[in-house]
């Protein structure tokens, strides 16, 4: 139906955007793994496998790196548990209300994260929000101090900020569920409680594996939030990565870390593509 | 007295006392707007009654505040005696099939029939036998471990039928269950849903905008209008006996004459027929199959007042096979539609008849 030419000229602006933007930045990061830096500080370009055996040796990576699985671990399911049955009842209860809802839900997303990074921080913080309304109550007599600055805050921020995402393919999920599947379960003579289980959760598990997926792949590269309130014990992987590419002046090394996260991500997507595809009835 | 006998007693009342299903005053509104005005109907155990209306009829709203999808705003359900209405919907032993067929996808055909068996907690060990002897009789068996996006609407609709009846339910519902299907399929359905119905004894409430299918099926048919019940009655006696000018247009074709009744007779334009009832302006309808051709050989009229004779001009003719449909111009704007056995061509003045008791009086309908 089109010329050659057509179709070539309509692909080149994707293709040179991943050149230039993703093929050419990851060879580079690919490259700089295998470099190293002299103790004078200059970048040396001769092939070794000095920073991955680094990364192995040193427990300070392993041990972020774990902290931040288990933080994006913690926020996913705090998303699911909020994002769920939010999405549930918008889907099935909000009737007129849902339009209203959804906006509701979708608004936050278009406010700068910075600025909610910084919300916690005013509610979290010693004089803030949170603990000078406990002192009034004398709930507690002086600043409660691991509210900031603590992998808590960290995870609360963060489920603050991506539970929109696990929404969203709940939501669309459960709005593809054919209502009448539900009214034959109920006809059938299956309880409401029992429709949930074996008809409603079952087709809305592709949504939730969406979801899940967003909030612990965001989670776990997420280097703001454990900058504005994670404090030393909040740090995550993403952190030092910066650090290095910064102010530690360790490029080989952060562009090791860097490569180790994109396969895990890479790993976790892969995997989750594979069960969804499994749960998708042909 | 004891309360089972008071029971009784209030229930004989107020419908008839073998009913198995008895719908009383029923009243329903979606935003203010009435959808069902007041619904009375008794439905006889192994009864197969169809639904019969128009799209916006009310017939689906009716169907579903028996499975319990809606809740009524006024009136009662009641299925042998006991209150059905304030039953929730998981609970009534009625099942449905839907228009749609809504065969859940993620589970196989197997599992799809069994679902209801195991949302009861029928012993498990019940279970393999009752599906598959529900599925032989769809003619499903060999599609038991099928997926059900492989099976065509044909096949689906069977299942959807087997996953019901494994229950046992007391009363089927059926939500214009052929609809879906093309027109082979269909009739060859319809006969073998007739065939069902009559071996499994079930009860079936069978909804449809089709008046052919109702008639086919049915042992009686409630017409529905406007959220109103229009008629009630067999397929023989709702075609013979239209209460209404508009269940006489409903179910087969039909000729509507406005006449006027005075000493025991009626006067239609220049139609007059013997007739019994109060005097006054009304409504008759006459099928077309019921006007015959007088023949030349008797061109005088009959002295029999139970025969109607009146001539007109043949002003179009269609011819059909064994039987041909004429139109009639008798004068005063009035034409008649009649279908003879094909007489050849005609054409010009011709004398034709009628048996009086064929035209029907019909009740003023709700806005005619």
């Amino acid at each position: 139906m089109y010329s050659r030419a057509y179709k070539a000229s309509v692909m080149i602006p994707p293709v040179l955007w991943v050149t230039a933007f993703l093929l050419v930045p990851y060879s580079m990061l690919f490259g700089y793994s295998f470099w190293s830096v002299s103790p004078s500080g200059v970048i040396v370009h001769s092939w070794n496998l000095q920073n991955y055996v680094e990364l192995a040796r040193n427990p300070i990576y392993v041990t972020v790196l774990l902290r931040s699985m288990r933080i994006a671990g913690s926020v996913t399911l705090l998303a699911l548990l909020l994002g769920y049955p939010l999405a549930y009842y918008l889907s099935f209860y909000a009737l007129k209300r849902k339009e209203l809802l959804y906006q509701l839900v979708i608004i936050p997303l278009c406010a700068s994260y910075l600025v909610r990074g910084y919300a916690w921080k005013t509610i979290l913080g010693s004089d803030g929000v949170l603990n000078a309304f406990l002192q009034y109550l004398h709930i507690t007599h002086r600043p409660v101090e691991f509210f900031l600055y603590s992998p808590f805050a960290v995870v609360l921020t963060l489920t603050h900020i991506y539970t929109p995402f696990t929404f969203l393919p709940i939501y669309a999920s459960l709005e593809h569920v054919p209502r009448n599947l539900i009214e034959a379960s109920h006809d059938l003579g299956a309880s409401p409680s029992k429709t949930f289980r074996r008809v409603v959760l079952p087709l809305s598990l592709p949504g939730v594996l969406a979801g899940a997926t967003f909030a612990f792949v965001l989670t776990l590269g997420d280097f703001l939030a454990p900058l504005l309130v994670g404090g030393p014990s909040g740090i995550m992987i993403s952190n030092i990565v910066a650090s290095l590419f910064g102010a530690a002046y360790n490029w080989p090394l952060g562009a090791a870390i860097s490569l180790c996260m994109l396969l895990l991500v890479v790993g976790v997507l892969f995997a989750t593509e594979r069960f969804e595809k499994k749960l998708t009835p042909s | 007295m004891s309360a089972d006998a008071t029971r009784r007693a209030g229930n004989a009342l107020s419908s008839t006392p073998e009913a198995l299903l008895s719908i009383r005053q029923v009243v329903k509104q979606f935003a203010g707007r009435p959808v069902l005005c007041g619904i009375s109907l008794d439905v006889a155990p192994g009864e197969f009654l169809t639904i019969l209306g128009e799209s916006g009829s009310g017939k689906t709203t009716l169907l579903r505040l028996i499975a319990g999808f809606e809740q009524l705003d006024s009136g009662e359900i009641r299925m042998a005696g006991e209150r059905l209405d304030q039953i929730p919907a998981h609970r009534r032993q009625v099942n449905t099939v839907f228009q749609s067929y809504a065969i859940f996808p993620h589970f196989s055909v197997f599992e799809n029939v069994a679902y209801g068996l195991r949302a009861k907690g029928v012993r498990k060990s019940e279970i393999p036998e009752r599906v598959t002897r529900a599925l032989a009789m769809v003619k499903m068996d060999e599609f038991a471990q099928s997926a059900p996006s492989k099976l065509s609407g044909g096949q689906q609709q069977r299942v959807a039928l087997a996953r019901a009846l494994v229950n046992r339910p007391r009363v089927l519902l059926l939500d214009e269950p052929l609809s879906a299907l093309d027109a082979n399929l269909r009739r060859q359905m319809q006969i073998e849903l007739k065939s069902l119905q009559r071996e499994v004894g079930i009860t079936f409430i069978f909804v449809t905008h089709d008046q052919e299918e109702a008639m086919a099926l049915s042992d009686r048919i409630a017409l529905l209008r406007g959220g109103r019940i229009e008629q009630v009655g067999g397929p023989r006696e709702m075609y013979g006996h239209p209460a209404t000018a508009y269940a006489a247009e409903f179910i087969g074709q039909t000729n509507l004459l406005r006449a006027e009744v005075r000493d025991g007779m009626a006067h239609a334009g220049s139609i007059v027929w013997r007739t019994f009832g109060p005097p006054g302006e009304t409504k008759f309808s006459l099928r077309p199959e019921c006007i015959r051709l007088v023949p030349s050989s008797r061109p005088q009229p009959t002295a029999d007042v139970s025969i109607a004779q009146f001539r007109g001009r043949v002003r179009n003719q269609t011819f059909g096979g064994a039987m041909d449909v004429l139109e009639i111009d008798c004068g005063d704007a009035q034409v008649l539609r009649a279908r003879v056995p094909s007489p050849g061509p005609l054409n010009g003045d011709m004398e034709f008849e009628f048996t009086a008791n064929d035209a029907v009086r019909l009740r003023e309908g709700s806005d005619d």
